[in-house]
C-alpha cells in the first residue's frame, strides 16, 4: 500500500577483517544467511534482492553485482544494484525501503559487501581513477590529499586542533572494544596515542584513518504486515534522505558538507522530525576519518557549525553521554568494508533500538536513531532514520 | 501497479559509433536539454529524484556517479546510480515515484564505448576470477555456446539467426538514429566469419555511444505536464545464476522471470495477444529469438521460423526492433535498454517516421546485461 | 546480536606468503582514451598557451574554473571564455609524506586548492605547491603559476610545474 511503512526485521554480517578467506560471494553469502536466520526466514520468504558495493576495483570483478548475485540470494529473483560510493552503504537500506514502500514487494534482503584486500598492492589503487581523468589525474593525486585538504580546510574554519579531533577516533576505537566483529577495538588507546601516530598527509595521521577492511552485512526489510507477523520488535523506517553535490569539489565550500545538510533535510521533513536535537536519541554518522564524524554531525544539525568538536571534548558523545555518536565503534573500530560499513552502522541502530547491543547498549532506551554515510567525491550524503 | 506512473519526456544524443567531440558531460547535457524541453520542466525546480546507469570499468573511472550530477542539472538532488541495465535504471526511477514521495524522477543512460580501448578485456574482467578467468577464453565463447546448445534444443537453425540480423540492419535504414543501417543478406550473414561458432561477427552487435534521458512523472503530474504521456503498465526484472557451471545454456530463464513481473505488474494475461511489438535485446543475433520466446510471444523454438517468414518484420503482425535493434543502432552498453524503451515511446507516440508500426498502442522493452550475466529487465508501455 | 556475526576467516601475510591458502592473480586490461569534449579541449589548449581560462554562465554570472560549456547551478549554457590571471589564493593544502601505495617520501608532496584570480570567489583548481619551506605553509597565501618551458609543454595540466608563493 502506498505509504505503508516499511521496517528491518533482521541483521546479520560478518566479522570485520583485514583479509578474509572467503570469496567475495562467501561472504555475502555468510551476512545473508545470518541476517534470515535473526528472523527466522528463508530465502524462499524474500521477494527481491538490493546489493550495494562500492567500486569493481576492489574486489577486482566488473559488474562485481552479477558475480555476487548467487551469494547475496539472487538467484532467479529480481535484483538490483545501487552505488553512490562510499555512501552506498545506508543508500541500500534506502533502497530497500523504496522497494518495499513502492507496493511491488513485500520483503527484501539488502547485502553489502566488500573485499577490499583483492586489490594490490594496495586497496587504494581502486581511489586513483576517482579523480577528473583529464584535468586531475596527471597530477597523480592519492586519495588522502583530498582528505588532508577537506580536514586542513574543516580545521582552519573554526580553529580546531587535531587534539580535538583525535578524541573521535579514541571513543570510536574504545567502543568497537565491545563489538563482536571488530578489527581495531582497543580499550586502553589515548588521544597521546592517536596524536604521536605518524604522518600521512598532514593533518591526516595514521590513527586519524579507518581501516582498509573485508566483510559484509545484511538486513531483512518487510512491508508493515509482514513485519508484524514476523518479529513483535519491528524497527520502522521513518526517514529517507540522500543528496550529491557537484562533482567539481574544488569549487567547494570544503568546509562545511552541505550535501549532509540537505539529505538530513529530507530525512527529517519525511520522519516529521523539526528539532533533530530533542527528537534523534542515538547517530552512527560516517566516520572513515575522524574529523569527517564531526562534520557530519554539523551537516546534520545535531551540532551546530564547528561545535561538535566542544561536544566531543565534553562527552556529549560518548556512549554514556546526551547523544551517544557511533556506539558500535564505526568505521575507525569496527572497520571499513566500504559498502559494509555503512550497512552496519543501520544495522547497530536497528540493534540499539531493540535494546539487542549487549555491551554496547546505550543507556535509556533510544527510540530513534539516525544512520548516514558519505562518499563519492567528497559530495553525497545518504541517510536514514530509524525508530521503534 | 499501484500509482500511476509515466515518461512524459524523453531525450538522446550521439548514437555514433564515435562522438569525438564531446566529453561524456557534454554528450548527457545534450540527452538531458532536450528531455527536459520536451516535458516542459525545469530540471533546477521541478525534479524530484535523478537515477543515472552505468558501470565504473565501462567509464574508466572509480565512482562514476560522482561525475552526472552538473550536466543533469540535479546537483544538490537525490541522484544516485544504478550499475546494471537500463531498464533496472527505469524500474528504480519507477519505484521512487510509486512510494508516493516522489512526482517527477529522471532516469540517464549513456556509452562512451569508443573510449574503451581494451573492451573485450573488461567483459573478461566480469567473469568468476577463480574458476572461469584463468582459462582465458574471450567472453563472447560464452554466447557462442549458449546459441549451439539453443539451437540444439529447438531445432532453431542458423538461417533464422541470419535472418534476425538481416531484418534489423534493414531497419535500422528507417531511423536515422541508428548508425549501423546495412542491407545486408542472409548468406552475408551466414559467411561472415566466426567469432565463437556458430556465432559470427555479422550476429554481435557493434557499438555506439549516445545517452538517453527520460522525465518520469507520477499520473496526476502526468497529465498536467504531457498531452500524450507514455504510461508504464509494469516493470518486472530478474537473475538467472551467475555460475557459467550451472545455468540452463539453450534457455533464457531470466527474461522469462522478468516477463512474468512485467506482465503480472501490468495486469496482463497473454502478451502474445495484448501487446502490439516489442523492442528486445538482439546484442547477439540469437538472443532476440531466445527472448522472444522467454518473453511468451511465441513457443519455445518457433521464434526463428517466424522471423524467416516476416512475422516479426516491419510490416508483420508482430514487428520486433523496428529502431534496428542494438544490431542496427549499436549497443550502448549499460543503456542498451533504455534504447529499447525509447523506439516504444517513439512509436506510441507516432514520432518513428519511415518506421512507424500502425496502431501501436502497447509495446514491451526488453533488455539483457550481456555476457557473462543472466540479468534481464522488460518494461509495458502504452498510450 | 553476538550469534548473528559469522566467524568469518582472518588470513595472516604468512598464510599467503607461506602458501597455506590459494589465490589467483589478475591484472585488468582496462584502457581508455576519454574525449576531453569542448570545454576542457580548449582549457588545455591555452595550458599549452601557457595561459589559464575559464568560462562565464549569463545567469549567475559566476565565472567557472575549470571552464564547463553548461552551468551547473542554472543549467543553461555558459557563453564566452575568460582569460584568468595565473595567480591565486591557497584555500586548502596538504602536506603528504607517502605515496598511494604507502611508501614514505623524502620530500613531501604539497597539493592544494587554489582560487584562481579573475574567477568567481571559491573557483578553485587542485594543483601542487612549490619552491616554498612546507612548514611556512598557510591557509589564504598568494601563488603564482610556475610554468614548464614553452617547447615542454603539451596542453596537459602539468604544463603548469606547480605554484610558488607571490610577493607582492
Amino acid at each position: 500500500m502506498i505509504g505503508d511503512r516499511v521496517a528491518v526485521v533482521g541483521a546479520g554480517m560478518t566479522k570485520f577483517v583485514r583479509r578474509a578467506q572467503e570469496t567475495p560471494k562467501e561472504l555475502a553469502w555468510e551476512a545473508a544467511h545470518l541476517a534470515l536466520r535473526s528472523c527466522e526466514m528463508t530465502i524462499d520468504d524474500i521477494d527481491a534482492i538490493v546489493i550495494g558495493t562500492a567500486p569493481d576495483a576492489f574486489d577486482g570483478v566488473h559488474m562485481k553485482s552479477e558475480y555476487l548475485s548467487d551469494g547475496c540470494g539472487a538467484w532467479g529473483k529480481p535484483v538490483i544494484r545501487g552505488y553512490v560510493g562510499g555512501g552506498t552503504g545506508v543508500f541500500a537500506a534506502i533502497q530497500g525501503w523504496y522497494h518495499v514502500a513502492s507496493g511491488l514487494f513485500d520483503t527484501v534482503l539488502v547485502v553489502c559487501e566488500e573485499k577490499m584486500s583483492s586489490c594490490r598492492p594496495h586497496p587504494q589503487a581502486a581511489f586513483l581513477t576517482i579523480f577528473d581523468h583529464t584535468t586531475e589525474r596527471p597530477l597523480k593525486p592519492n586519495l588522502l590529499w583530498i582528505f588532508a585538504l577537506e580536514m586542513n580546510a574543516y580545521m582552519n574554519r573554526y580553529g580546531l586542533s587535531k587534539r580535538d579531533i583525535a578524541t573521535v577516533s579514541v571513543k570510536n576505537k574504545r567502543n568497537a572494544a565491545d563489538h563482536p566483529a571488530a578489527m581495531l577495538g582497543d580499550p586502553d588507546i589515548t588521544v597521546e596515542d592517536v596524536l604521536n601516530s605518524p604522518v600521512l598527509a598532514w593533518p591526516v595521521q595514521r590513527l586519524d584513518v579507518s581501516p582498509v577492511t573485508d566483510g559484509a552485512v545484511a538486513l531483512v526489510m518487510s512491508a508493515n504486515h509482514v513485519a508484524r507477523r514476523v518479529t513483535d520488535r519491528p524497527v520502522w523506517v521513518e526517514g529517507v534522505g540522500w543528496n550529491l553535490d557537484t562533482a567539481y569539489w574544488t569549487n567547494r565550500d570544503l568546509a562545511y558538507p552541505v550535501y549532509v545538510e540537505e539529505a538530513a533535510r529530507m530525512a527529517y521533513d519525511m520522519a516529521g522530525i523539526s528539532e533533530p536535537r530533542k527528537q534523534i536519541h542515538i547517530a552512527e554518522p560516517y566516520d572513515p576519518f575522524d574529523y569527517k564524524e564531526l562534520h557530519h554531525l554539523e551537516g546534520l544539525m545535531l551540532f551546530d557549525r564547528g561545535e561538535a568538536p566542544r561536544a566531543a571534548a565534553d562527552g556529549v558523545t560518548q556512549r554514556d553521554g546526551d547523544l551517544p555518536v557511533c556506539p558500535s565503534g564505526g568505521l575507525l573500530g569496527v572497520g571499513n568494508p566500504i559498502a559494509a560499513a555503512g550497512l552496519m552502522k543501520v544495522a547497530e541502530i536497528f540493534w540499539q533500538l531493540r535494546g539487542e547491543a549487549g555491551a554496547r547498549q546505550v543507556p535509556g532506551n533510544p527510540k530513534r536513531g539516525l544512520a548516514q554515510a558519505w562518499g563519492d567525491l567528497m559530495q553525497v550524503g545518504t541517510v536514514v532514520v530509524l525508530g521503534v | 501497479m499501484i500509482r500511476d506512473v509515466a515518461i512524459v519526456g524523453a531525450g538522446w544524443s550521439g548514437f555514433r559509433s564515435i562522438t569525438p567531440e564531446l566529453s561524456h558531460k557534454e554528450l548527457m547535457y545534450d540527452a538531458a536539454v532536450r528531455a527536459y524541453e520536451d516535458a516542459g520542466v525545469d530540471p533546477r525546480r521541478d525534479i524530484d529524484t535523478f537515477v543515472t546507469v552505468g558501470e565504473d570499468y565501462h567509464e574508466g573511472i572509480s565512482i562514476f556517479d560522482e561525475y552526472v550530477p552538473d550536466q543533469l542539472g540535479a546537483v544538490q538532488r537525490p541522484v544516485q546510480s544504478i550499475a546494471g541495465e537500463g531498464i533496472q535504471g527505469l524500474a528504480a526511477a519507477v519505484m521512487q515515484i510509486l512510494t508516493g514521495r516522489f512526482d517527477i524522477a529522471v532516469v540517464e543512460g549513456h556509452s562512451k564505448a569508443s573510449n574503451i580501448l581494451t573492451l573485450p578485456y573488461i567483459l573478461a574482467f566480469a567473469m568468476d576470477p577463480v574458476f572461469n578467468r584463468p582459462l582465458g577464453v574471450h567472453p563472447y565463447a560464452i554466447a557462442g555456446m549458449e546459441m549451439l546448445r539453443y539451437l540444439a534444443e529447438t531445432a532453431t537453425t542458423p538461417e533464422e539467426c541470419a535472418a534476425v540480423v538481416a531484418k534489423n540492419r534493414s531497419n535500422a535504414l528507417f531511423n536515422p538514429l541508428a548508425g549501423h543501417g546495412a542491407s545486408i543478406s542472409i548468406d552475408d550473414v551466414l559467411t561472415a566469419e566466426p567469432i565463437a561458432e556458430p556465432l559470427s561477427r555479422l550476429e554481435c552487435a557493434g557499438h555506439s555511444d549516445g545517452s538517453v534521458v527520460f522525465v518520469l512523472a507520477a499520473g496526476e503530474t502526468a497529465r498536467v505536464l504531457s498531452d500524450h504521456p507514455i504510461w508504464i503498465r509494469g516493470v518486472g526484472w530478474a537473475n538467472d545464476t551467475f555460475w557459467l557451471e550451472s545455468r540452463p545454456w539453450g534457455d533464457a530463464r531470466y527474461a522469462r522471470a522478468a516477463g512474468e513481473m512485467a506482465f503480472r505488474t501490468a495486469g496482463i494475461k497473454s502478451p502474445a495477444k495484448e501487446i502490439d511489438f516489442a523492442e528486445i535485446d538482439d546484442t547477439f543475433a540469437y538472443k532476440e529469438l531466445q527472448h522472444l520466446e522467454a518473453l511468451g510471444f511465441c513457443s519455445r523454438g518457433s521464434a526463428g521460423e517466424w522471423t524467416l517468414e516476416g512475422g516479426t518484420a516491419l510490416g508483420g503482425e508482430f514487428p520486433v526492433n523496428p529502431s534496428g535493434g542494438a544490431l542496427g543502432e549499436g549497443h550502448l552498453l549499460d543503456a542498451t535498454g533504455l534504447a529499447r524503451v525509447l523506439e516504444v515511446v517513439l512509436q506510441l507516440r507516432g514520432q518513428a517516421g519511415q518506421r512507424q508500426i500502425d496502431a501501436a498502442e502497447v509495446g514491451l522493452a526488453f533488455g539483457w546485461r550481456g555476457v557473462p550475466t543472466t540479468a534481464g529487465a522488460a518494461v509495458v508501455l502504452s498510450n | 546480536m553476538d550469534e548473528f556475526v559469522y566467524d568469518s576467516v582472518y588470513l595472516s601475510s604468512r598464510d599467503l606468503r607461506e602458501g597455506r591458502v590459494l589465490f589467483e592473480t589478475w591484472q585488468p586490461n582496462a584502457q581508455y582514451a576519454w574525449d576531453a569534449g569542448v570545454a576542457i579541449s580548449r582549457y588545455l589548449q591555452e595550458f599549452k598557451a601557457g595561459k589559464l581560462i575559464g568560462r562565464s554562465c549569463p545567469e549567475c554570472s559566476r565565472v567557472l574554473v575549470p571552464p564547463r560549456m553548461f552551468c551547473e547551478s542554472c543549467f543553461c549554457p555558459t557563453d564566452d571564455w575568460v582569460t584568468l590571471e595565473d595567480t591565486g589564493t591557497v584555500l586548502t593544502f596538504s602536506r603528504c609524506t607517502i605515496t598511494w601505495d604507502l611508501v614514505q617520501l623524502e620530500e613531501p608532496q604539497m597539493p592544494a586548492v587554489i582560487e584562481i584570480d579573475g574567477a568567481s570567489p571559491g573557483m578553485g583548481i587542485m594543483h601542487m605547491l612549490g619552491e616554498v619551506d612546507p612548514e611556512a605553509l598557510a591557509i589564504g597565501m598568494r601563488v603564482r603559476a610556475v610554468w614548464k618551458p614553452a617547447d615542454e609543454r603539451t596542453g596537459s595540466v602539468t604544463d603548469i610545474a606547480y605554484f610558488k608563493p607571490l610577493k607582492e
